[in-house]
């Protein structure tokens, strides 16, 4: 009663224009029809649109972010695979030349001292060559000297004793017999030089 | 053009009267020709406020990509809020994605229609005439029923299953009679009441206060001009405030929608 005295009281100014009962849709708890179904139709028209056009495409872009995100986790753990594989490949690498780098090394020390063992033997072999060779010519060359101071010796002191025996004895058979014999005894120590110095002296 | 200007604010015609009065959210526009009844002005900012939406989510939307722009992003922020805050925690993650359009529908669809409350021009509410939350709460039951029935394999076993196992059999009428009154009629009644009754009180606290200085104001009374502005700082704090209740009227209808349809769905009373 009072409720509707007030309301169209209210209704002021469009209290003309309105020649149905104001009062009745004044009553805020009542619904007006009209704005119920007005509301049923946008609310229909609404949710119609978002079930088909942003619903689908929001979820659509969801399916693909995480699509996204598991494809770059599993690239990043791929990547990080064959980069320890590649790292594993470069270390056994490394530990191979490394090995045969210490084998190069062994190998060379190996062949260093043979070679040096090698030429130790080459040399002292043709050490021994040389020396035995200067041997061998001191040898022939002291014979040689020995020979020859033999006959000089045995001319001069066949020169001496015939100037002091006086008589000559060069073409006496037994000449070489004697100085041959003196020298042979000289050699054979069986007549001391000091001996022959003395004897000369005496 | 007289229907545009129609749509600004009633206030200024309603420097006639004071204080407001339910009346004030009666506001035909013009008749529906053929018929006895008027095309509202809270209809008109219904249309808007649909096509507002539809505009904003399709132009947000229409090329939703992995790396989201700002308004994807803004949208998702919104979708999100729905989807996981609400009807994910809701109905589980078994079965909400069949309803997350219907619940993000409703949740954006009141949230702007609230949020008109406050928002030059328009500065009213749709949800303060019940007509809209009605026949929102209309679907919510429709949906919310036949999803239990379907879901327990017929109206006799849905009814059934709205009582608890494991009672004494004196007691099963009883619990059956409560638990009927809430499920037929406390839930959606509540759920329109609520959201209208909110709206409703909140948009009139708004006009007392504003329109109410603005009379004090008018007066040209020094005492009175002095509490005109208090009046007026009051008035927009408690337009700040009336926001977080218009969003959190938002939530709440569209939560206890999904709570309702997860209630239906679970296997387990």
């Amino acid at each position: 009663m009072e409720l509707t005295t007030i309301a169209s009281g209210v209704l002021m100014a469009s209290e003309e224009a309105e020649p149905m009962g104001a009062g009745e849709h004044a009553i805020p708890i009542l619904p007006y029809m009209p704005e119920l179904i007005f509301g049923l139709i946008m609310f229909g028209i609404f949710y119609w649109f978002v079930a088909t056009k942003v619903v689908p495409n929001l979820e659509k872009a969801y399916a693909e972010r995480t699509a996204a995100i598991e494809g770059g986790m599993q690239a990043a753990e791929q990547a990080q695979a064959e980069a320890a594989a590649a790292k594993k490949q470069y270390e056994d690498q490394l530990a191979d030349a490394r090995a045969e780098a210490a084998r190069i090394r062994e190998h060379a020390k190996e062949q260093g001292a043979q070679i040096v063992a090698e030429m130790r033997g080459q040399a002292q072999a043709e050490a021994a060559r040389i020396s035995e060779t200067a041997g061998k010519q001191i040898e022939a060359e002291r014979q040689q000297a020995m020979v020859q101071l033999r006959g000089e010796v045995g001319q001069i002191s066949t020169d001496l004793a015939s100037k002091i025996v006086g008589e000559s004895l060069h073409d006496e058979a037994r000449q070489r017999g004697i100085v041959d014999r003196f020298l042979a005894d000289l050699e054979a120590g069986s007549i001391q030089p000091e001996k022959l110095g003395t004897g000369e002296g005496r | 053009m007289a229907a545009v200007g129609l749509v600004l604010p009633m206030a200024e015609e309603g420097e006639s009267h004071f204080p407001p009065t339910p009346g004030d959210f009666w506001q035909p526009m013009f008749a529906i020709p053929g018929t006895d009844y008027y095309f509202t002005r809270p209809m008109a900012l219904l249309a808007i406020a649909t096509v507002t939406l539809m505009v904003w989510l399709w132009l947000t939307t229409r090329q939703a990509a992995v790396v989201p722009s700002k308004g994807q992003w803004l949208t998702e922020q919104v979708y999100n809020f729905a989807r996981n805050g609400i009807a994910r925690d809701m109905i589980g993650s078994r079965d909400f994605m069949r309803f997350v359009p219907f619940l993000f529908a409703m949740f954006t669809f009141i949230l702007l229609n609230n949020l008109f409350g406050i928002i030059p021009p328009f500065q009213n509410p749709t949800m303060a005439r019940i007509g809209f939350p009605i026949g929102l709460t209309a679907i919510v039951y429709v949906v919310y029923h036949w999803v239990g029935i379907k879901h327990k394999g017929g109206l006799g076993a849905y009814l059934g299953s709205l009582l608890p196992s494991g009672l004494p059999g004196w007691i099963k009428p009883f619990i059956l009679f409560l638990e009927l009154i809430t499920f037929f009629i406390t839930r959606p009644l509540t759920l329109a009441l609520r959201l209208f009754g909110n709206m409703f009180a909140g948009h009139m606290l708004l006009v007392v206060f504003i329109v109410g200085g603005w009379y004090m104001f008018k007066t040209f009374e020094p005492g009175l001009m002095a509490v005109a502005i208090p009046a007026w700082v009051l008035g927009g704090a408690l337009t700040v405030f009336e926001g977080l209740i218009q969003f959190l009227q938002a939530y709440v209808f569209t939560l206890l929608a999904a709570s309702y349809i997860g209630g239906a769905l679970a296997d387990e009373h």
